[in-house]
């Protein structure tokens, strides 16, 4: 990823900053600049994440990348955002204690890393709410 | 004009490590470091935990406990294992905490005492005021050479503290500090893991620090150790801050909340605060806690701390020391040695 790329998205990555229109009440993530349902009517304002959500389903890798390999096996999930919108992270748990449904909640971990002397990429990834 | 603490949070990270699995790999005798080090067990950063990422987590807890992150007007950050070695940590924390960007941010280095050092610079930012409130955090992710003996207590955790002039929870009556040169360990430029003067480290390196800035609290305040609730000392092992109690007059009762390096390992920058966060989590109002940090090369900063009533209002707001501790993960040494990225994977 390009150093140019990753600075602009830290405020999605490390924040889960987020978009909503406040026409209709949508919220975006990652954000948009427009809102589809309302066109040229939408309001679009930057809104905060609060980070909660839940398992709509997931993928437990066994066979990953290169870069990778040193965690496997990792859990991929598509996360539903108690906002509404859903967005693809790693839930950090045992295989075996992801379930579809289950609560989660955002933690700040690194995300990836441009070889050993590049830049490390920060952002979040999601742990089980024991809530 | 009254410093003190307005809020705190504490990380510790999840994998704990047993001092008997060390020992088995390196052909030692466990019970030998159980009892000589008092440590039984330490923790272990995920494979994609580091210096910065405790930091956030600290840092996100003192928010948790009402910091208010628009009001930060310094960041600074103490470590032995920032991960950049040009790029600073307290960037990486405060934009994760959304503080603005007219502050001030700077990590610090002074082996295990970085984290108080920085709780001194927040003071100095705050008394005159060029900051409203300054975050001050200690936090590593420590290393130890494989098979060297540091490697069965050197961990990962760390704490954030929020100085201010109000909305106290904690007042800090007084700092001192005592400074010398005293090469007891150290870390070269590129170097891995650091070196260290073994024995040397402990008469002339710990305890002389550690209890000269103590007497000088003691006789700057003109209080004796029972006029204090509570204690931290620096916790390299579990044995150093129990002798260094004794020698000054403090009970174990006193240190016991702080002292979590037996279940947890030494966090360096950490250690301290972590140990301080600890005893808040359980300190009432009024309690005084007496604190002083220990970093190798060598010096001590000492804390006179009193518990003010709202600390009743933010203690239950965020994930306690101890609560942390208990959720442990247990790993081998083989998976211990790839979270440490001590195994080379050729990718």
């Amino acid at each position: 990823m390009s150093v140019p790329r990753f600075w602009r998205e830290i405020p999605a990555r490390y924040n889960l900053i987020g978009t909503k229109c406040e026409t209709c009440g949508t919220h975006y993530f990652p954000p948009r600049r427009l809102c589809p349902k309302c066109r040229r009517q939408g309001k679009i304002v930057e809104h905060q994440f609060k980070g909660t959500g839940e398992v709509v389903t997931y993928s437990t890798v066994y066979t990953p990348g290169e870069s990778w390999i040193g965690s496997k096996p990792y859990t991929l999930a598509i996360i539903k955002l108690d906002e509404g919108p859903m967005m693809t992270s790693q839930v950090i748990c045992e295989p075996s204690e992801v379930k579809i449904g289950m609560r989660v909640k955002r933690v700040f971990r690194k995300i990836g890393q441009d070889g050993e002397k590049g830049m490390i990429h920060y952002g979040t990834k999601f742990v089980p709410d024991k809530k | 004009m009254k410093l003190g603490i307005s809020a705190y949070g504490a990380y510790v990270p999840r994998y704990r490590i047993k001092v008997d699995e060390i020992a088995k790999v390196w052909g030692d005798d466990a019970d030998d470091y159980k009892n000589g080090l008092m440590v039984t067990e330490k923790s272990v950063p995920d494979m994609d935990e580091d210096t910065a990422t405790i930091a956030v987590e600290a840092a996100r807890n003192a928010i948790l406990r009402g910091a208010d992150p628009k009001k930060i007007g310094a960041i600074y950050v103490g470590s032995e294992s920032h991960p950049y070695a040009v790029k600073p940590t307290a960037t990486i924390v405060a934009a994760a905490i959304g503080a603005p960007n007219r502050m001030t941010a700077a990590d610090y280095e002074f082996a295990c005492k970085a984290g108080t050092a920085a709780v001194q610079t927040c003071m100095g930012v705050v008394a005159a005021g060029i900051a409203e409130t300054g975050m001050a955090i200690g936090a590593d992710v420590s290393q130890g050479a494989p098979g060297d003996a540091l490697e069965y207590t050197a961990a990962a955790g760390g704490a954030a503290f929020v100085i201010s002039k109000e909305n106290h929870i904690a007042v800090i009556n007084h700092t001192c500090s005592f400074t010398t040169d005293t090469p007891d360990f150290w870390r070269r430029e590129g170097a891995d893991y650091p070196r260290h003067g073994g024995r040397f480290t402990g008469e002339p390196g710990y305890f002389k620090h550690v209890l000269s800035a103590s007497k000088m609290m003691l006789e700057h305040q003109g209080t004796k150790p029972s006029d204090y609730a509570y204690a931290v000392f620096h916790q390299p092992n579990g044995k150093f801050p129990s002798r260094a109690a004794q020698t000054l007059g403090f009970t174990k009762e006193q240190i016991k909340p702080g002292l979590t390096c037996p279940k947890m390992g030494n966090t360096y920058s950490g250690a301290s605060m972590v140990g301080l966060a600890a005893t808040l989590d359980i300190a009432k109002p009024g309690d005084r806690i007496f604190v002083t940090s220990f970093g190798s090369g060598a010096g001590s900063d000492s804390f006179d701390i009193t518990v003010t009533d709202r600390i009743t209002e933010v203690q239950d707001k965020a994930t306690k020391v101890w609560d942390y501790i208990r959720d442990a993960k247990y790993i081998d040494y083989a998976t211990y040695a790839k979270h440490k990225g001590k195994i080379n994977v050729d990718s």
